[in-house]
């Protein structure tokens, strides 16, 4: 469903982030991103996400070549992935519980038919008891499972987490897991960036390690 | 109602069941599990645009501004053109026939001749000479009252009324005249009625070239207004974008606030000068009541503005709510497409 031949990345006239990265990533596969910190991976996410351009390679996603989008297909193909941020971009003004209804409002779902799935997910990730609470006011912890849940309402194709337990103790990170698994198992690709170790050791799936912009497939 | 797990939607989520396996769920979530969420009034109350990083007041008062001189002008196009109008057919209803004095003939004769010619001619339905009172009323302006006109060479007038349909053959009777009395000359009014004409359609044409002047200065406020709210809103439309918001969405929910001021402007201007135009009609309606104040009442009246005057003001304001909910739509677009 994505697939990557010899990409390569630079921000403006700096040096290449990313150098020729061949992979891909097939349906219904769960992978980890890992890698010390600047090594890359959000700007990986980033270039999956439509957000960011290659400087030369190719992209193709859902069939598509990524460097050939016009807007409209690029807001269609976002609706079909799912991205937690590092961090986090929920909007301050919105409740929670508008914040993770956000994509479904966005795609303008009537709000009756989302209601319920909206409160059973934020209730799912703990957070039944702050709907109504605006982010400013949440702690680092709610915050993420607030964009990890925003990023699952639509129930996307492909879903990108960039650092998704990063501000949650052992426990929950576990449960946050074990959420993105159970994602995998219903049929969506699972692409989490991460350099908790410990993490990756209680779900056995294939990691792509980068390292200095290059791609090495570990385990 | 308690849901054994929650797979309203064939779910990924995990059910309960499984959810008491994991090691330590968060308590939170075992405190109070599966609560009855049908009850909580759960809507959005927020728009996904903080309301007050859209739109300002400065701009309302700049569009309700336009708005007024938008409407001012075409109350006053209106008023012209109506007025114009009405003078135009009163005007070529008539023409009149000037006897000037000449040496060696009677003046009194001649008038009287030439009013027998135009009555006689086809078209004309009345033809009568001024008489010195009259004549005299029109002067009074100029020479004051009690001037001693036969001491002066004042032409005599003929006032020739023509019929509503038929317009006469205004050459064959101006040969016919000058045959018999060569002192007299017929002004068929056509040229003060064209002189009308032109003065009416110049004050349109300068109404029209006002009005693309305020609506070119209201479409570049809201455009500048609008690349502001996107600018203050940036990471508001970067996160739509994100889960997958159209630029057409974004563009809609911008363009609401705008619609929304667009209507509030166009309303409070188009009322205000609704109000002045009002007032000028009820103190023209005032002053004709009192007796003896007949200039200054029709004069007045004729610039009352009248039904179709208000209506298109009303036409106007609406426009200039469109105007504002449309430039701020196309500058979000662009706006977008420039920003990434
Ligand atoms: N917008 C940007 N402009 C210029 N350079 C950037 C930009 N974003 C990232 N970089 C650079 O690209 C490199 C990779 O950054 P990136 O954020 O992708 O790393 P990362 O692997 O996500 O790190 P971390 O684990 O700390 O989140 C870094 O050297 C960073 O300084
Ligand atoms: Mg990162």
């Amino acid at each position: 469903m994505v697939r990557f031949e010899n990409v390569g990345l630079r921000y403006g006239t700096g040096p290449e982030v990313l150098k020729d990265l061949t992979f891909s990533i097939e349906p219904h596969s769960f992978q980890f991103l890992t890698g010390p910190s600047g090594a890359g991976k959000t700007s990986l996410l980033r270039l999956l996400f439509l957000s960011l351009r290659p400087t030369r390679g190719l992209i193709t996603l859902f069939q598509h070549d990524a460097t050939r989008l016009r807007r409209s297909e690029i807001a269609a193909l976002r609706r079909r992935i799912g991205i937690v941020f590092q961090d986090f971009r929920l909007l301050d003004h919105l409740t929670t519980y508008e914040n993770v209804a956000l994509p479904l409002r966005v795609a303008e779902r009537d709000e009756a038919s989302y209601r319920s799935e909206v409160v059973e997910l934020l209730q799912w990730v703990g957070l039944g008891e702050r709907l109504h609470a605006l982010p400013p006011v949440l702690s680092g912890g709610e915050k993420q499972r607030a964009a990890i849940a925003r990023a699952l309402i639509s129930r996307p194709e492909l879903l990108l987490a960039d650092e998704p337990t990063g501000n949650v103790d052992p426990a929950l990170a576990r449960r946050l897991l074990r959420l993105l698994v159970e994602l995998k198992k219903s049929g969506t690709s699972v692409l989490i960036a991460t350099h908790d170790v410990a993490l990756m050791d209680q779900y056995d799936a294939p990691r792509l390690v980068l390292d200095e912009g290059r791609l090495y497939s570990g385990q | 109602m308690r849901r054994d797990s929650c797979s309203t939607r064939g779910g990924f989520i995990p059910g309960n069941r499984e959810l008491a396996n994991l090691n330590s769920p968060r308590p939170t979530a075992e405190a109070k599990p599966a609560r009855d969420y049908g009850e909580p009034m759960m809507a959005h109350v927020n728009p996904i645009l903080p309301d007050d990083t859209v739109t300002g007041r400065s701009l309302l008062a700049v569009v309700a501004i336009m708005s007024f001189l938008a409407a001012l002008t075409v109350g006053a196009v209106e008023i012209v053109h109506v007025a114009a109008q009405e003078w135009r057919t009163d005007v070529v209803r008539e023409a009149t026939i000037q006897v000037r004095p000449m040496p060696g003939r009677d003046l009194d004769a001649d008038a009287r001749k030439a009013a027998e010619i135009a009555q006689a001619a086809p078209g004309v339905v009345e033809a009568r000479v001024f008489t010195k009172e009259e004549t005299e009323r029109l002067l009074e302006p100029w020479l004051g009252t009690g001037a001693d006109l036969a001491a002066l060479p004042i032409p005599h007038l003929v006032q020739v009324k023509l019929a509503a349909s038929a317009t006469p053959d205004f050459d064959r009777l101006r040969r016919t005249l000058s045959d018999s009395v060569p002192n007299a000359t017929l002004d068929d009014h056509r040229g003060f009625s064209s002189r009308l004409a032109a003065i009416s359609d110049t004050v349109a044409l300068t109404g029209l070239a006002l009005l693309a002047l305020v609506l070119a200065a209201t479409v570049l406020s809201v455009s500048f207004a609008t690349r502001g709210a996107v600018a203050a809103n940036r990471a508001v439309v970067e996160v739509l974008h994100f889960v997958g918001a159209r630029d057409s969405f974004v563009a809609r929910i911008f363009a609401r606030h705008f619609l929304t001021l667009g209507l509030q402007g166009g309303l409070i201007g188009g009322a205000m000068a609704a109000a002045l135009f009002g007032l000028a009609r009820l103190l023209s309606n005032v002053l004709g009541s009192f007796p003896r104040s007949g200039d200054a009442a029709s004069f007045l009246g004729h610039f009352a503005l009248n039904a179709r005057g208000f209506l298109w003001i009303a036409a106007i304001a609406a426009a200039m709510a469109l105007v504002t909910a449309l430039a701020s739509r196309i500058t979000v677009h662009r706006t977008l497409r420039a920003i990434d």
